[in-house]
C-alpha cells in the first residue's frame, strides 16, 4: 500500500514524493493524537468522500451536484445493516457502499445522457428525489428523527472509544484512497481522462464514451458510499442531512478548495472545511454556510487551482520556469459548442 | 370533479412560481450560458424584501411588488459586473459554482438575522375568494396566476416582437454571427441578467403573502425548477415556461390521486424525459 501511495506522487521529484508520502501517513496515523478523535474520524470520512468526488469531477470532468444521494444512501443502508444484523461494521459499510453503487447505476445511466451544466442539474434533481424518499419512508429511515443507535460492531474489540475506532476505520479509508488512485492511473483511467479532454476523438477511437462515464460514476458513488457508511458508524446515526443538497454542495466546496483534479488536494480541502466548521460551531456560530460559502466564492474567483494545485504549480514552476500548470479543465458544454459552430 | 378542478387550479398557482423562476433562468442561460444557482436565493430575498418593507417602512404589498424586484435587479447587475463577468470566459460550470456559493452566503446571512422560523407577512392585498359555481377560488391566488401569465406573455412578446428581443435571441443562438453584423452583444448581458434576477424577486414578493417566508424557502424550490427546465429544455424560453405550468398541475393532480408520489413525481418525469428525449421536450438535440 505504501508503495502504491508513493507511486501516486511519481510526477514529483523523488525527495518531494517520499517526503509527502511520509507526511501524509504521519498525518493519517497521528491525527487523533492532535485532534478530538471523532473530528479526526470525520476528516477521514469527508476526505475519502471528496477524493471519490474528485475522481468524477477532476478526472472524468463531470460535475455531480448530487453526491449526497450516495453518501446518504450508504449511511442509511450501513446503519440498517449494522442495527439489524449485528455484523462487524466493515461488512455493514461494504453493504452500504454496494447500495450506493446500486443506486448510482440508474441515476448515472440517465445523467450521462447530458453533459456540462445539465449533468449538474440532473444529478442534483435526482439527489433531491432520494431526499424526499428518505423523508417519506419514515418507517425505515426514521424520517425527521433520523436512524439512531447504529452500533460500532467488531468481534473481540471494544470500539466505543473513538480513538480506537479511528484506527479501526483507517484501513478502509486508505484502501478507498488507493482504489481511487489506481483507477486514475489505470488504462481505464487514461481513457476516462480522454473522455474529459475530447469525447469526440475518444468515440472515434471506438470507445463507448457513455459507458466509461457510467462506470466511473458508479465507482465514485461506491467510494462515496464507503465514506458515508463510515460516517454513519462514527456518529452512531444517519439523518436527513446526509441526503440533503447542502451535503452535495459541501463536498464540491472541499474538492474545489483542495484543487480540482489533484485527488490528494481533496483531502486537504476536506480537512480544512471540517476543522473550520468544527471550530465555528464550538465558538457558537451556527451559520457555517456563511463562512464556507464565502471561502468558496473567493476560491472560485481567484484561486481556481485550489490549495494543492497552487502548491504543485509553484513547485513545478521553480523546477522548470515557463511550464505553467493549466487551470483545471472542466468538461465543456457540447451543446453549446455545437450551437456556435455555423453549420 | 370539484376536487379535480380545485387541484388543477392549485397546480396552476404553484406552476406560476415555477414558470416565473424558469423564465428568469432560461433568459439568463440564453444570454450568458450561466445557470444561476442563486435564483432560489433571490426568490427568498424577494419574499424577505416584502417583509422588511412592511416591518421597517410600513410599505404594503403593492410597494413591495414594485420596489423589491427593481432593487434586487440592481443588485443582480452589480453582481454580474463585479463577479460573474470575471468568469465569463471560463467553463460555465465555474459560474454555476460561484452562484452556488453566493446562494449559501445569502441563505445563512438571512438565517443569522431571522433564524430558521417563518416570518409573518399579513399584507394580503385581496382577502376572500371568487365564487365560480363549483368552488371558491382564493382571490389572491387568482391574482398570482394572472400576474405570472401576463409577465410570461409579455416577455415572450418582448423577445419575439421587438428589436431588443431579436438582438437577445440572435445573441443567444449565434453570438459570433450576431457580433459579425456589428451588434454589440456584450451590452445586453448585464441588463438581461438583472432582468432575470428581477423576475425571481417578483416571484418571491408574490410568494410572501401565501407561503412560509424563511431562509430555506428558495433552496428546495430551485432544485425543482432545475428539474422543470431540464424537462422543458433550458435553451427554450417557451418550453421552460410551459413546463413550469404543466408540472405545477401534474404535481397537484398527483397529490390528489397518488399522494405517495406528490414530492417525487417531478423527478420521475425528468427521468422519463431523459430516457426518451434527453435534450428536453422543447430543447434542441445535443451533439454529445
Amino acid at each position: 500500500m505504501i508503495l502504491a501511495l508513493a507511486g501516486a506522487l511519481r510526477r514529483y521529484p523523488a525527495g518531494v514524493r517520499w517526503g509527502l508520502l511520509a507526511a501524509g501517513l504521519l498525518a493519517a496515523f497521528g491525527l487523533p493524537w492532535v485532534l478530538y478523535p471523532p473530528v479526526a474520524a470525520d476528516i477521514l470520512c469527508w476526505g475519502l468522500f471528496a477524493v471519490a468526488f474528485d475522481l468524477l469531477l477532476g478526472h472524468a470532468g463531470l460535475l455531480s451536484f448530487g453526491h449526497a444521494a450516495f453518501w446518504g444512501t450508504s449511511a442509511y443502508a450501513t446503519g440498517l445493516i449494522a442495527i439489524h444484523s449485528g455484523l462487524p461494521f466493515y461488512v455493514a459499510v461494504l453493504g452500504g457502499a454496494a447500495a450506493a453503487a446500486l443506486l448510482a447505476a440508474p441515476i448515472g445511466y440517465l445523467a450521462v445522457r447530458r453533459s456540462g451544466i445539465y449533468f449538474a442539474m440532473v444529478t442534483l434533481a435526482f439527489a433531491q428525489m432520494v431526499y424526499f424518499i428518505a423523508n417519506q419512508w419514515g418507517d425505515v429511515t426514521g424520517g425527521e428523527n433520523g436512524l439512531q443507535g447504529i452500533p460500532r460492531e467488531l468481534p473481540g474489540v471494544d470500539l466505543s472509544d473513538s480513538f480506537v475506532f479511528y484506527y479501526a476505520m483507517l484501513p478502509v479509508v486508505l484502501l478507498g484512497l488507493v482504489t481511487a488512485w489506481r483507477i486514475v492511473r489505470s488504462p481505464f483511467g487514461r481513457v476516462v481522462a480522454g473522455v474529459r479532454e475530447n469525447p469526440d476523438r475518444v468515440r472515434a477511437l471506438g470507445y463507448p464514451v457513455d459507458r466509461y462515464k457510467l462506470v466511473v460514476f458508479v465507482a465514485s458513488a461506491f467510494l462515496s458510499g464507503l465514506a458515508g457508511g463510515l460516517y454513519a458508524v462514527n456518529h452512531g446515526f444517519a439523518s436527513l442531512q446526509e441526503v440533503y443538497w447542502t451535503t452535495s454542495g459541501k463536498v464540491v466546496v472541499m474538492t474545489v478548495l483542495g484543487g480540482i483534479g489533484t485527488l490528494w488536494g481533496s483531502l486537504i480541502g476536506a480537512a480544512a472545511v471540517v476543522r473550520l466548521e468544527d471550530w465555528l460551531s464550538t465558538a457558537g456560530f451556527e451559520e457555517t454556510g456563511l463562512v464556507t460559502g464565502s471561502v468558496f466564492v473567493v476560491t472560485v474567483l481567484v484561486f481556481r487551482r485550489g490549495v494543492w494545485g497552487t502548491l504543485a504549480h509553484l513547485l513545478r514552476y521553480r523546477a522548470a520556469p515557463g511550464t505553467a500548470e493549466p487551470e483545471p479543465h472542466l468538461e465543456h458544454d457540447h451543446d453549446d459548442t455545437a450551437q456556435r459552430v455555423p453549420s | 370533479m370539484t376536487s379535480f378542478l380545485q387541484q388543477t387550479f392549485n397546480g396552476l398557482v404553484s406552476g406560476s412560481f415555477y414558470a416565473l423562476l424558469a423564465l428568469g433562468l432560461a433568459v439568463i442561460f440564453g444570454m450568458l450560458r450561466v445557470v444561476n444557482f442563486a435564483h432560489g436565493a433571490v426568490y427568498m430575498l424577494g419574499a424577505f424584501g416584502a417583509v422588511v418593507l412592511a416591518d421597517s417602512a410600513g410599505l404594503g404589498f403593492w410597494w413591495a411588488l414594485l420596489l423589491v424586484p427593481l432593487a434586487l435587479a440592481v443588485v443582480g447587475t452589480v453582481l454580474e459586473r463585479l463577479l460573474i463577468r470575471r468568469l465569463a470566459a471560463l467553463d460555465p460550470l465555474y459560474n454555476f459554482l460561484l452562484t452556488f456559493g453566493i446562494a449559501l452566503v445569502c441563505q445563512d446571512l438571512l438565517r443569522m438575522k431571522y433564524g430558521s422560523h417563518s416570518q409573518p407577512y399579513d399584507h394580503l392585498p385581496f382577502a376572500g375568494s371568487v365564487d365560480l359555481g363549483l368552488f371558491d377560488f382564493p382571490r389572491y391566488q387568482v391574482f398570482v396566476l394572472a400576474v405570472s401569465v401576463v409577465v410570461c406573455l409579455t416577455v415572450w412578446l418582448l423577445l419575439t416582437r421587438t428589436r431588443i428581443g431579436t438582438i437577445v435571441r440572435a445573441a443567444t443562438e449565434r453570438p459570433e454571427l450576431t457580433r459579425a453584423f456589428g451588434i454589440d452583444t456584450g451590452r445586453w448581458v448585464t441588463p438581461v441578467f438583472g432582468f432575470g434576477v428581477g423576475l425571481a424577486a417578483l416571484a418571491g414578493v408574490l410568494a410572501a403573502p401565501m407561503r412560509a417566508v424563511n431562509a430555506a424557502m428558495g433552496g428546495d424550490l430551485i432544485i425543482t425548477v432545475f428539474a422543470v427546465v431540464v424537462i422543458g429544455g433550458l435553451g427554450s424560453v417557451f418550453g421552460s415556461v410551459l413546463a413550469g405550468f404543466v408540472i405545477g398541475m401534474l404535481q397537484a393532480l398527483g397529490n390528489l390521486y397518488i399522494p405517495v408520489l406528490s414530492q417525487t413525481s417531478v423527478f420521475l418525469l425528468m427521468a422519463v424525459v431523459l430516457l426518451i428525449r434527453p435534450a428536453g421536450l422543447f430543447g434542441k438535440e445535443e451533439h454529445a
